[in-house]
């Protein structure tokens, strides 16, 4: 709804430039006052607990060329259970060198607030297992996570591919746990290099494909593989010209603490210079 | 002092000492393009197709900031002026590549090289003065 409205009051919309990632980041930012609004959603059915349909809108600005800030609030809708808002996110990614390089360093910090009943699975780290999806909403909504996460982001762009990795490090403040840590790394590319003349919906270039793989890295006490879930999903992008973006991926579980199937998908707006915008309505600066 | 507080004062400072040297850079950005990129030639130049596909682009990526017209928006320079019309085409992919962060110019390196070069192809066709149109009536 909140996509819709925004797009009925900005009707000159653009689409995104960024890769076709859900747990991955590049070192693309959001470009300076251009705020992209997006719904991510996941749905999952796990074999032995209730299926479920997690629901995060994101709110991502463009502070500065090298600064992009971006808000998250999730929900979950569990199957036999309940309907339930489960927490916000706050994060800024700064970009520390000022010129492209072949790799790109993107320093990620966020603040997350959510409780355990968060399926977003917008990241994977520790020992985030499908057990941890078992709990009630009721028990869930009960214990509250404070958390730092901080991301460091390497990515390239090469040959119209891009190449991105992610080290994730998060650690809990409301309980005494230890540090953890996750990856994520994606491969991807537009399906077309070369922009054609005439408008077109359907045209290849407004296609992006890839594949993505992420997951856990345990604790500071275990790091490793041992414990964790990792997923590997390929996906796939279409950006509707001067209209939304829309992404879809299947995510396959790797091993048994993994979800087997995991369905993503996200639509979002990018609406160009938006607080000039609401500044200069009819035009001008 | 700690060596991880040292280590985050040392990176503070340096992040601090980084920017202003940007800053100076405003007018100069073309003193930072390297001779190998200085010598890439636009390899779509005057095709018709490749401005018409540039234009497009321009229209979906530039034109909110540079203006519908390419005469620049508030604050936001024009692409018609003598910073873009006396570079040459190196320096012109070079600065699409990097962008010119400090000043709000992002790097547009996630559009792939074949679509920076029709965005330079078209913003080149802007430069070609229209043809002087005939007064005289068909005979």
């Amino acid at each position: 709804m909140i996509v819709a409205a925004l797009a009925c009051l900005c009707p000159k919309v653009a689409h995104a430039q960024e890769p076709p990632y859900f747990v991955t980041y590049s070192h693309i930012l959001e470009e300076p006052d251009n705020l992209e609004v997006e719904y991510n959603g996941n749905q999952s059915t796990p074999a032995n607990t209730n299926g479920f349909v997690s629901s995060t809108v994101e709110l991502e600005y463009g502070t500065r060329a090298w600064w992009t800030t971006e808000l998250y609030l999730s929900g979950v809708s569990v199957d036999n259970d309940s309907t339930i808002f489960t927490g916000w996110r706050l994060e800024n990614r700064f970009r520390p060198l000022l010129r492209e390089h072949r790799v790109n360093p993107i320093l990620y910090v966020e603040y997350e607030d959510h409780n355990d009943a968060d399926r977003s699975l917008l990241e994977v780290t520790g020992h985030d297992t499908v057990s941890n999806l078992t709990v009630s909403n009721a028990e869930g909504r009960a214990v509250k996570e404070r958390e730092l996460e901080l991301k460091l982001i390497l990515s390239s762009n090469v040959k119209g591919w891009n190449i991105s990795e992610n080290f994730i490090s998060e650690k809990n403040f409301n309980e005494p746990e230890p540090w953890e840590f996750g990856y994520a790394a994606g491969v991807s590319r537009p399906l077309k290099l070369t922009a054609s003349a005439r408008n077109c919906t359907f045209c290849a270039e407004n296609f992006a494909a890839g594949v993505e793989l992420y997951g856990g890295l345990s604790t500071t006490e275990d790091f490793g593989w041992h414990g964790t879930s990792q997923y590997i999903g390929p996906t796939i992008q279409w950006n509707i010209p001067h209209g939304p973006t829309i992404q879809a991926s299947p995510n396959l579980g790797l091993n048994d603490n993994s979800l087997g199937l995991l369905w993503r998908f996200r639509v979002s707006y990018e609406i160009q210079q938006f607080t000039n915008r609401i500044l200069h309505p009819h035009g001008g600066n | 002092m700690r060596p991880a507080l040292r280590l985050l004062l040392l990176t503070l400072i340096f992040t601090a000492a980084a920017l202003p040297s940007h800053a100076q850079s405003k007018d100069h950005w073309k003193h930072d393009v390297s001779a190998t990129d200085r010598a890439r030639t636009n390899p779509l130049a005057g095709q018709l197709a490749a401005a018409e596909a540039g234009a497009k682009l321009y229209s979906e990526h530039c034109s909110r900031c540079h203006g519908d017209d390419a005469n620049g928006r508030g604050k936001k320079p024009t692409l018609r002026g003598t910073d873009v019309t006396s570079a040459i085409d190196g320096e012109l992919f070079w600065i699409l590549k990097n962008g010119e962060l400090i000043h709000s110019m992002p790097a547009w390196s996630q559009l792939p090289e074949v679509q920076r070069w029709q965005l330079i192809t078209y913003l080149r066709s802007l430069q070609v003065p229209a043809a002087p149109t005939t007064s005289a009536p068909p005979q």
